[in-house]
């Protein structure tokens, strides 16, 4: 039977006698009869590794690369070979989280940069070592909102990824935080329209303002509008960017939020069908004791040098129990080394080269799609690394036929943002070539026929 | 004593070599402007000012700042941080409940596999057929271990499938009319339980440990009403104690209309040997990052997805993989009642991968012996540290085995945090210290099937070396003053958290 167990027969034998046991069942003599299996797992007996790769592999043989012009939160960017080497490095991938600071300073320094990366990027004085995902940090800035506030409304844009929205409504359901929807009127928020039912509704102040830069449908928000609104409502502003665009446009931290997030995946992450990806979470330092999960800071050691450790232990789960600030334990560092190392790679110049030719390839891809008959923009806004189309024809139906011509067209667009479900929600990354963008307009030209 | 357990040892990191005892400079004190590493691919798109790209209230004025290194610079900095760090793949890593066992290279290989690592989550079902299938694949041996009918693979960690699992509790009750306000969880339970629970909108109702180590029965029954939505558990508990009430236990919850709940953080005790269905657990999470070897990476990523008896299946969180017979083709399918989603997409799906993988290597039966395995090497860890150190509790363990240095402390000043540090220097990663909070001065030790008697036997040497240099005077050679061979020496933990500096920018002196 295979296995990575180390013992011989001989030394099993010799364990059991040194425990004064016969048999190996023996050892679970508190497990009552009753409750125990009689037969074995129902599932197959364990294979040789030769058999189990192949298997694995024909699995993955099964899935058809497409050239990706789908986005959504999880882009098809360039990893260099570096940063999947230094990120392979088995330290990283075979660590655990740094509780034995003195022989763990290689994850907390890597940590350490990543956190002041985040920081510089996104204008905020304090970020943490990551949360699982894009959905995840938005809704733990969620809690801090209304923890802060002592308030559980909650206004988000729809112009706020629908996945993480989903995953929000999800997560408010135990504390039940009330999530006020506010619509997107020609590709930005229309704080207003919350005015009459909204208002009559949920006639509370909100504790958190919550809104995407750029949006779902890639359009820039007016975020100085959204910040007199918390302003004016005594609300958290949580922000939420993309960390590419990020390179290129002012940092959420500039327009005044209190809470930036964001999916890091597109630093170094291979697209993964979703995971594991990296939650991104930074704030104003006057929120750092609430801040969720793990934060490392720098300290010394008992001669006086420089080190790392993780800090503010008492916000968390194992010592503050049901008081802690979150639940997260285990979260996801090696995706955060990841994301240093990217950024190290790419360094000031070339995030902003990376964001300013996604903004080129999405100019040239939208106006290559807007030159075709029946294809219309599906709202006005200036839009940055992604845009939204109408189409003439179902938009799921476009990406099932694209799909046959090699492409993953892009996401479709039903209610709210196409009530007619004719949107189509394209993403041009730096690694899409001007041929494939042709290819890609030729495509859609034949199958919206 | 085993025969030949004294033998060299696979599992201690003592000849770890590591150079001079320097501080490494941060990436940002290695930036010098206009350096770079970055080379982006040709692809003949038309170029265009960036101000006509950017509306000029919305643009940088400057790229942001962030650090310009050479490539041959990046390399060496991370390679000589990873020299700064311990991992498994160094040694044994004893960290009690976090089974940090062997991460089988195979699996590094199907992560990295491009039909798996470079698919889009968003693509149509019809050219993700292989995503699928191994997500149904995986869900059903999860569902076989378990005992159950039907899993999430969604959330991304323990912790996030027991918040999972609250809201699944949660939406069953409120589905049979009924609001209930707590749940109970023993004062031995992990953090994130308790955390969790508060996130379930519920009220935590703590019971005791009786002097076994186990759920106070009587206690239990006291607090149980018709206000408890359910226990929160996990067998064997902390103590590495299986609750050998547990089927009275589930009686008592299940009579009062209350759910129970599996923490899997310490299943891979019991795989192949009994199930939580079995038990009379509803909900299960599984700890894949644990159990099912996946790396832990630093602290993450993980995966903790959640299987459910069939009656709770409908709640279930969507969209999940399914197969339809018929067509003999994967899709997606939104179950009936669903909570709704928990993960951005479908979970950590490379880190599922690599779970199938691992499950599909051991098999039933490898899974049963890696149980096995993991309980004898315990047992014998716990009856050869027994010696030295104060036994939490002297019946045999599980697959962890916690002890105490309350005698050390209270003779010689030393606590459990000393000889943690103190096996550091031994070449050998700490157990968990000060936890479980029910036991003072806790040591936790979780040896894993992967680790060789001779690494025990050298662990339990190390502990033995360094208990006796709890009785050195106060000095440089005494415990106080451990570790002395790691890259740092005792590091300022009160320091960091009064002169708080979580960035390079909040440094004292650099120029935020
Ligand atoms: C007993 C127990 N329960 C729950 C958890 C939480 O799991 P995770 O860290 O994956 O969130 C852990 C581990 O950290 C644990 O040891």
């Amino acid at each position: 039977m295979p296995g990575y167990w180390p013992h011989t027969e001989a030394e099993i034998a010799a364990m059991l006698e040194f425990l004064g046991l016969r048999h190996i069942d023996e050892l679970f003599a508190s497990v009552p009869e009753a409750l125990r299996l009689s037969g074995a797992l129902a599932m197959a007996p364990g294979r040789p590794e030769p058999d189990v790769l192949a298997h694995m592999r024909s699995m993955a043989a099964a899935n058809r690369t497409l050239v990706c012009f789908a986005g959504g939160g999880a882009y098809d960017h360039e990893v260099p070979p570096v940063t999947a080497a230094l990120a392979g490095r088995s330290e990283f991938v075979t660590s655990y989280t740094p509780y034995q600071a003195e022989v763990s300073q290689g994850v907390l320094q890597a940590v350490f940069e990543f956190q002041t990366l985040v920081t510089r990027l996104t204008g905020m004085d304090v970020a943490n070592a990551s949360l699982y995902d894009g959905a995840a940090a938005l809704s733990e800035a969620v809690n801090l909102a209304v923890g802060t506030t002592g308030r559980s409304t909650v206004w988000v844009s729809q112009g706020v990824n629908p996945a993480w929205r989903a995953v929000l409504a999800t997560l408010a359901s135990g504390p039940h935080h009330c999530l006020v929807e506010i619509p997107l009127v020609g590709g930005q928020t229309h704080w207003e329209s919350r005015g009459d039912a909204g208002r009559a509704a949920h006639g509370d102040a909100p504790g958190a303002v919550v809104v995407a830069y750029p949006n779902y449908l890639g359009c820039l928000e007016d975020l100085a509008e959204a910040r007199r609104l918390c302003d004016r409502t005594g609300a958290l502003l949580v922000v939420a960017v993309d960390p590419i665009a990020a390179g290129i446009l002012r940092s959420a931290g500039s327009w005044g939020a209190d809470v930036v997030v964001g999916e890091g995946q597109p630093f170094g992450l291979p697209l993964s069908f979703g995971g594991p990806y990296l939650g991104l979470f930074s704030c104003r330092g006057e929120h750092v004791r609430r801040l969720p999960g793990r934060l490392v800071g720098e300290t010394v050691d008992s001669d006086g040098r420089r080190a790392y450790v993780t800090t503010l232990r008492t916000r968390e789960q194992d010592i503050r129990r049901e008081k802690a600030t979150s639940n997260v334990c285990t979260n996801q560092t090696l995706m955060a080394i990841t994301a240093a190392i990217q950024l190290g790679w790419l360094g000031s110049n070339g995030l902003a080269e990376v964001a300013t030719r996604c903004a080129q390839g999405t100019r040239y891809c939208r106006e290559r799609l807007l030159a075709l008959e029946h294809v219309a923009p599906l709202v006005p806004a200036p839009v940055v690394r992604e845009f939204a189309v109408h189409l003439p024809i179902d938009a799921a139906l476009a990406v099932d036929r694209l799909a046959e011509e090699g492409l993953l067209g892009g996401i479709a667009l039903g209610p709210p943002y196409a009530e007619d479900g004719r949107g189509l929600l394209v993403a041009v990354t730096e690694r899409r070539t001007r041929a494939e963008i042709d290819r890609f307009a030729t495509a859609v030209e034949k199958v919206v026929r | 004593m085993s025969e030949g357990c004294q033998t060299a040892a696979g599992g201690r990191a003592s000849s770890a070599p590591l150079l001079g005892g320097d501080e490494e400079p941060t990436l940002f004190e290695l930036s010098r402007p206009g350096r770079r590493a970055w080379q982006l691919p040709t692809t003949d798109v038309p170029e265009v000012p960036l101000a006509d790209l950017v509306p000029a209230d919305h643009r940088r004025d400057e790229p942001p700042p962030l650090a310009e290194v050479s490539e041959r610079d990046l390399v060496a900095h991370f390679t000589r941080l990873s020299h700064r760090q311990y991992s498994v793949d160094l040694g044994a890593y004893p960290l009690g409940s976090c089974t940090m066992k062997y991460n089988p290279k195979m699996c590094d290989t199907v992560a990295g596999l491009d039909g798996l690592a470079t698919v889009h989550p968003a693509a149509p079902a019809r050219y993700t057929q292989g995503w699928l299938q191994l997500l149904v694949e995986l869900e059903q041996a999860l569902c076989a271990v378990t005992g159950m009918a039907a899993a999430t693979l969604q959330p991304a960690a323990g912790a996030a499938g027991e918040l999972t699992g609250l809201l699944l509790m949660r939406a069953w009750h409120e589905q049979q009319g009924r609001q209930r306000r707590s749940v109970i969880i023993p004062d031995s339970a992990h953090g994130t339980n308790p955390a969790s629970v508060t996130l379930g909108g519920y009220r935590v109702l703590t019971v005791p440990s009786d002097q076994r180590g186990c759920v106070d029965l009587r206690a239990l029954r006291q607090v149980v009403d018709d206000d408890v939505a359910g226990i929160m558990l996990t067998n064997p508990n902390t103590l590495g104690l299986f609750e050998r009430d547990i089927a009275a236990i589930a009686d008592a919850v299940h009579e009062a209309g209350g759910l129970l709940y599996y923490d899997g953080a310490n299943l891979n005790a019991i795989m192949g040997v009994v199930r939580p269905g079995d038990m009379g657990f509803d909900i299960v999470h599984l700890n894949l990052h644990k159990t099912f070897a996946t790396p832990h990476g630093g602290g993450g990523p993980g995966a903790g997805p959640v299987a459910v008896t069939s009656a709770l299946a409908p709640l279930l969180p969507g969209p999940r993989p399914v197969l339809d017979a018929e067509s003999a083709s994967y899709s997606w399918e939104q179950p009936a009642r669903s909570i709704g989603p928990v993960h951005s997409w479908h979970g950590n799906a490379l880190v599922l991968a690599r779970a199938l993988a691992y499950a599909l290597v051991h098999g039933a039966d490898g899974l049963r012996q890696v149980a096995q395995l993991a309980v004898l090497n315990a047992n014998w860890l716990r009856v050869q540290l027994g010696q030295l150190f104060d036994v939490a509790h002297e019946e045999p363990c599980m697959h962890e085995c916690v002890l105490s240095a309350a005698t050390l402390r209270r003779e010689h000043g030393i606590r459990a945090v000393d000889v943690a540090k103190g096996l550091l220097d031994e070449g050998f990663h700490a157990p968990t210290v000060a936890f479980p909070l029910v036991v003072e001065d806790a040591l936790m030790f979780e040896p894993t099937e992967t680790e060789s008697v001779q690494t025990l036997y050298a662990l339990a040497e190390a502990c033995r070396r360094v208990v006796a240099r709890a009785g050195v005077e106060p000095g440089a050679g005494d415990l106080h003053h451990a570790p002395r061979r790691t890259p740092v020496r005792r590091v300022d933990e009160a320091q960091a958290a009064r002169r708080l500096i979580a960035t390079f920018d909040a440094r004292p002196g650099a120029d935020a």
